[in-house]
């Protein structure tokens, strides 16, 4: 019996950076699949082809993560192809739940007291003091309008870009990823309107004037800063 | 109905319970109905501060424990008429009352005296807790010293999971000299880490070891530094506003104070 269905679920554009695959959102995942392969299959490759990266364009189609590694076989297979990424307009209502709570600032205005552990995801917003002996962790930036006498992480889960920024820089310690830095031995001031960040030339945290923020980081006040280290 | 004060400090040999017989002595001497409760249990000292150990017969576990009725353990004051102190026992630990107990004696104290005054013990455990169970409002003292700021600092932050008002603040033990040359930290310095509010100020005073020692608070002597200090705190918390008293005589570290309280000389 002949097939008589429309089959037209797979378009392909070569374009300067390598392949598009576009994949149509509403057939069936299995119609996908069976066309794509039909398709690439018409194509027969020479060995000493270079690899050619593959873009995938999804729609609005959710899929799983063993549909993708299925997806990436069928490109892969028999060809010279890499797949470059898999891009779809959907995520799951969970996941950009906890991207929501990862990216936002959050404010909270109270005293951070000796032995009080204050842990935000996302940056935080402190309207008050962290007093000696206090301590605020945070998966993102760390802002603090008021003091800041006692240890402050930011970026706990590994964010080298996150900066600690305070009206009055007195800390005990900053910890900014895995890099640590504290106070000298010896009684000295703090600083007013300063920020700490890692330095990637000396690899360690430098604290200087809030206004480098404007040069050292940029990405800072964009939302795409947030996509990629997401 | 009266209204029940913690004293707490977190650290130990602050003051807390020189303040607590201090406090009590001069709320007693403006004719209020003053009951001190000695929560210390196993390292009781009020009473001794009060010269009134000798006439214990039953302590707060006797009556948490249902060996005594409340008023049977309460030991009325030699000087006055309304100032009780409910004592602690000696021989048990901390574990013998429970923070119920001592919100069920509070209550009762409360429909017979207007200040009932808590002294706590050091630390942070269930001492601390059964001090903090029954009480309205809490005086934290600290001396001019960082580790006792610091421990303060911690004391504030639990008793703000409490529910009451916010704590206010004993700046004690101030030594001027130190102050003035910077050797202590100073009074607004400590207000501003701490951020509440300040109720008063207590020089360091030999009299209060001498008065302590007697048996006799020294609020009652009529003019020694500390005890017009106690005294004034005592009108504070009758709710009088008191400028911070007898220390403008002085010169060096009390302008800074006045300064600090927009007092001009």
């Amino acid at each position: 019996m002949q097939e008589t269905k429309q089959k037209n679920y797979v378009t392909i554009k070569g374009t300067r950076d390598g392949l598009t695959l576009f994949i149509d959102d509403r057939c069936s995942f299995t119609d996908a699949c069976r066309e794509l392969v039909d398709k690439l299959s018409v194509n027969i490759v020479q060995k000493d082809e270079p690899v050619v990266p593959v873009t995938v364009k999804l729609g609005n189609r959710f899929i799983y993560e063993d549909q993708k590694k299925q997806l990436e076989e069928i490109i892969t297979k028999d060809n010279h192809f890499t797949v470059q990424s898999l891009d779809s307009n959907v995520i799951l209502r969970d996941e950009a739940l906890a991207f929501l709570d990862d990216t936002e600032v959050k404010v909270i205005t109270r005293i951070v007291r000796s032995g009080q552990v204050l842990e935000i995801k996302g940056d935080l917003l402190l309207i008050g003091d962290v007093n000696p002996g206090g301590n605020v962790v945070s998966t993102g930036n760390i802002y603090i309008m008021g003091s800041l006498h006692g240890v402050a992480h930011a970026g706990v889960n590994g964010d080298r870009n996150a900066i600690i920024a305070a009206s009055y820089m007195n800390p005990s310690q900053l910890r900014i990823a895995d890099h640590i830095s504290r106070a000298p031995d010896y009684e000295s001031d703090g600083v007013y309107m300063e920020c700490g960040l890692i330095d990637d030339e000396k690899d360690k945290i430098v604290i200087d004037r809030i206004q480098v923020l404007a040069h050292k980081r940029k990405s800072l006040n964009r939302f795409e800063r947030r996509l990629i280290n997401g | 109905m009266g209204e029940a004060i913690v004293i707490t400090s977190g650290k130990g040999g602050v003051g807390k319970t020189t303040t607590t017989a201090n406090i009590g002595t001069s709320l007693a001497l403006m004719d209020k109905k003053v009951c001190l409760i000695d929560t210390d249990i196993g390292l009781r000292n009020l009473d001794v501060v009060m010269g009134l150990e000798n006439r214990i017969v039953y302590d707060i576990v006797d009556v948490v424990q249902g060996r005594c009725k409340l008023k049977q353990a309460l030991i009325k004051d030699k000087r006055f008429e309304y100032l009780s102190l409910l004592p602690a026992a000696q021989t048990s630990d901390k574990s013998a009352v429970t923070p119920e107990g001592m919100r069920e004696i509070i209550k009762e104290l409360k429909t017979e005296y207007d200040y009932i005054i808590i002294d706590c013990p050091a630390g942070i455990e269930q001492g601390f807790q059964n001090a903090v169970a029954g009480a309205d409002k809490a005086i934290v003292v600290t001396t001019p010293e960082k580790s006792s700021v610091r421990d303060a600092d911690r004391i504030i932050g639990l008793l703000e999971k409490e529910d009451m008002d916010a704590p206010t603040l004993i700046i004690n033990r101030i030594r001027k000299h130190m102050m003035k040359n910077g050797d202590m930290l100073e009074i607004d310095e400590i207000v501003q880490i701490l951020s509440i509010d300040l109720i008063g100020i207590v020089l360091d005073d030999d009299e209060v070891i001498k008065a302590s020692n007697h048996g006799e608070p020294v609020a009652f002597q009529p003019n020694t530094k500390a005890s017009i200090a106690y005294r004034n705190i005592a009108r504070r918390i009758l709710g009088e506003s008191v400028p911070l008293q007898s220390l403008d005589d002085e010169t060096g570290m009390f302008q800074k104070v006045k300064r600090f309280f927009g007092i001009r000389s």
